[in-house]
């Protein structure tokens, strides 16, 4: 039977098991559309802005751990899907993006909605296709899903010119085994390579294990928990890693880098063993390398070789997925005797005694740290967070004690304000049953406000949880400590009003402004299971995200809250980066 | 220090952009960049001559290997190797300059394709550091156009048993 190329774009999608689309029509995908529109396996989203869509792929994406899929059409359809695309692609999510492109015999005319998408998009996917030959269909979309799931995840981008789809062909057969020469995935780890580490492990005094994002994706929780505490050593995540390890648990030291704990940073940088687990040493943990982990041997555990050595000397590389290096350490390490590590625990607790993330209550103003509490409280700590970027971000992150992984959804790697919102959609949608929350800030929410609109007409129930501060709060912060209180560019005088605003998208709005109205509120809004509820809770604007280190500093120089002094631009003689 | 680096890769349509696009977007240098298609006309050959540290080439090589165009990456400056490249040369040498005799006579040793009175259009395949120091004999006035292929390269293996 002959289908045209639409048709066989679709059934590839259900072969995938794609249960939702997020995505946007236009003239060079409507093909696609109106297959789409002939079937009923796979539901569709529209959202209002393609950015939207691919944030909400994303958020279904990391709250599932499926594949998230977003459909655009050709020229800005494209171009508003590259944020979202380099969000996916910093935080290595599975991703399959399908893109309509000008029929092939224009291409390179510059014709109407005409950009090159493969050009455009090259440096922030995985992997892009652009398919010339209609029978090369569902083979490339196998391929796609494949590259985009294995390995180091990431987002696939596949441009499809109209032709493509409308012509017709009877040749669509499948792949029984995808076999790529140039793709090849390592995951078993080398036996050598842990048995060298385990010696490192076995062998130290002051032990550390950083966990990063790779063991959220990696689905590693449980080898982790097992490793860590067989070995009874300290634990910290960074904030792609959150979830992964229990937060409450005693092991745990909390977040490391610029706004993680006192005792994180302080025993990262006086351990003489740092066990990295799918974690790249970003620069937002590691701070000034020249500084970073002075006394440590370092093993590194990653999918991807070239995060390995990228930024820091390597010791011991273990080279697989997450979860069979963990399988295959610890059954090494299984019975196995460490060192005698208490004085670095009491090391560690004396650091903890400086209680890093203490903050000033008041009964008049409403700290956004104590929002965050009690809105772990009310979610009983079970709610998925999504949240956009800034302080409320931080915040989330060291107040919300995350306890299980696929709880906390955030764009870590490239900084996206406007993530949180369609994320919350995508997760809510991934997991109707569970509590969604977006965690945001009046600067972000205004980057993706539209979604609200797509919420109610597919009757997405999420919370809203707004931290306004009136200001782009991280950057006043940066400014109080490092520009002189010169506060360049605000916005206070020009806020909307959030309760209208979400009561015009049908939504309920309800504004909060004194200390002991908060928790209320928040059972309230959980209270209104099918409702998407906006919070407009008024905090103080002068709140700062503690600790800190700033830039150029090391992991020994955070300034803490309590001490209450800021380091000036000229006092601190840092290079500000 | 200097790497020739060897690549096969999916003779495709944007696979010598991908890889023209990492150098660029990690800022890493290409000193010389070729490529061509094999005797299996899906598989492309492409040799990048780079400077770095170690560190910087362990980098350059894995990233490589990371895109999904790329099937092998080799570092061969490690290894035993032979390295080439093509010279074309339109000169037109000069009476008037000292050493006329002596550069007729370099001249006389490559392959010349075209002569008219002292104006040559010539052809040398040599390591680029031969080509540089051959290029050095000459006033750089006399030099009309020159085009080079950059480096092509191939590891030297030992053959133990051709039958």
């Amino acid at each position: 039977m002959k289908l045209n190329g639409a048709q066989i774009v679709i059934n590839s999608l259900k072969k995938e098991g794609v249960e939702y689309i997020f995505g946007y029509p236009g003239g060079a995908i409507l093909h696609l559309y109106d297959a789409l529109n002939l079937q009923d396996d796979i539901n569709h989203i529209l959202v209002r802005h393609e950015q939207g869509a691919v944030h909400a792929a994303d958020g279904y994406a990391r709250s599932s751990g499926k594949t998230g899929v977003a459909l655009v059409t050709s020229g800005p359809g494209v171009t508003n899907a590259v944020t979202g695309i380099a969000t996916a692609y910093m935080d290595s999510i599975p991703m399959v993006v399908i893109s309509g492109q000008v029929p092939s015999k224009l291409i390179g005319n510059d014709a109407f909605q005409e950009v090159d998408a493969i050009g455009i998009t090259r440096s922030c996917v995985k992997h892009n296709f652009l398919i010339k030959d209609i029978t090369k269909i569902p083979t490339t979309i196998q391929k796609a899903f494949y590259i985009a799931s294995t390995g180091r995840p990431g987002p696939v981008l596949i441009d499809i010119p109209k032709d493509i789809t409308i012509n017709t062909t009877d040749k669509y057969d499948f792949l029984k085994t995808i076999e790529m020469r140039s793709y090849k995935v390592i995951e078993e780890p080398k036996q050598n390579q842990i048995e060298k580490a385990a010696e490192l492990i076995l062998s130290s005094q002051k032990p550390i294990i950083y966990t990063g994002g790779g063991c959220v994706i990696g689905n590693a929780s449980k080898e982790l928990i097992e490793f860590t505490r067989n070995l009874n050593f300290p634990i910290t995540q960074t904030l792609m890693g959150l979830g992964a390890y229990p937060a409450d648990d005693k092991l745990f030291l909390g977040m490391l880098g610029m706004h993680g704990t006192y005792e994180a940073n302080m025993a990262m940088h006086h351990s003489d063993c740092v066990i990295a687990l799918g974690a790249r040493f970003d620069d937002r943990v590691t701070s000034d390398l020249a500084k970073f982990c002075p006394y440590a041997k370092i093993i590194h555990a990653d999918i991807d070789s070239s995060s390995i050595g990228k930024n820091v000397h390597v010791d011991v590389v273990l080279l697989g997925h997450i979860k069979l290096i963990l399988k295959s350490l610890n059954i090494v390490l299984k019975d196995k005797k460490t060192k005698n590590i208490d004085s670095w625990w009491s090391d560690i607790n004396y650091w903890k005694s400086f209680e890093s993330l203490n903050y000033k209550t008041s009964s008049k103003k409403i700290k956004p740290q104590s929002v965050i509490q009690s809105l772990h409280k009310v979610t009983n700590g079970d709610a998925i967070v999504t949240s956009d970027v800034g302080q409320h971000q931080m915040w989330a992150a060291q107040y919300y004690n995350f306890n299980k992984p696929r709880r906390w959804i955030n764009s870590g790697g490239l900084g996206t304000m406007g993530f949180g919102l369609p994320a919350a959609m995508g997760a809510k949608l991934a997991n109707p049953k569970k509590d969604v929350v977006c965690v945001t800030g009046e600067g972000s929410i205004q980057m993706m406000l539209q979604e609200f609109s797509t919420m109610l007409q597919y009757n997405v129930a999420v919370k809203v949880v707004n931290l306004n501060n009136r200001y782009l709060g991280m950057v006043r912060q940066w400014q109080e400590f490092f520009y002189e209180k010169r506060y360049a560019m605000t916005y206070m005088e020009a806020l909307p009003d959030f309760v209208k605003l979400a009561e015009s998208y049908g939504h309920i709005g309800i504004k909060v402004e004194q200390p002991k109205d908060v928790e209320p509120a928040l059972i309230e809004a959980f209270k209104l299971k099918n409702r998407t509820v906006f919070l407009d809770i008024i905090t103080d604007p002068s709140e700062n995200v503690f600790p800190m280190i700033p830039s150029g500093a090391g992991h020994n120089e955070m300034l803490l809250a309590k001490k209450d002094k800021i380091l000036s631009k000229n006092d601190s003689g840092l290079n500000l980066v | 220090m200097r790497h020739i680096i060897s690549i096969k890769l999916e003779n495709e349509a944007g696979a010598l952009s991908r890889v023209a696009g990492l150098f660029s977007a990690r800022g890493f240098n290409i000193e010389s960049l070729s490529v061509a298609a094999t005797n299996d006309p899906t598989l492309s050959h492409m040799t990048i001559v780079s400077v770095g540290n170690d560190a910087i080439i362990e980098q350059i090589t894995k990233q490589l290997n990371k895109l999904i165009d790329v099937i092998e990456v080799k570092d061969i400056s490690k290894t035993k190797h032979i390295e080439r490249e093509l010279l074309l040369l339109k000169i037109a040498l000069n009476k008037k300059l000292k050493n006329y005799k002596e550069k007729q006579k370099n001249i006389s040793q490559c392959k010349i394709i075209d002569s008219q009175n002292d104006v040559y259009t010539i052809e040398l395949s040599n390591t680029s550091e031969q080509i540089n120091s051959f290029l050095d004999k000459f006033d750089q006035s006399e030099i009309l156009e020159i085009s080079r292929t950059g480096v092509i390269a191939t590891s030297m293996k030992k053959i133990k048993n051709n039958t």
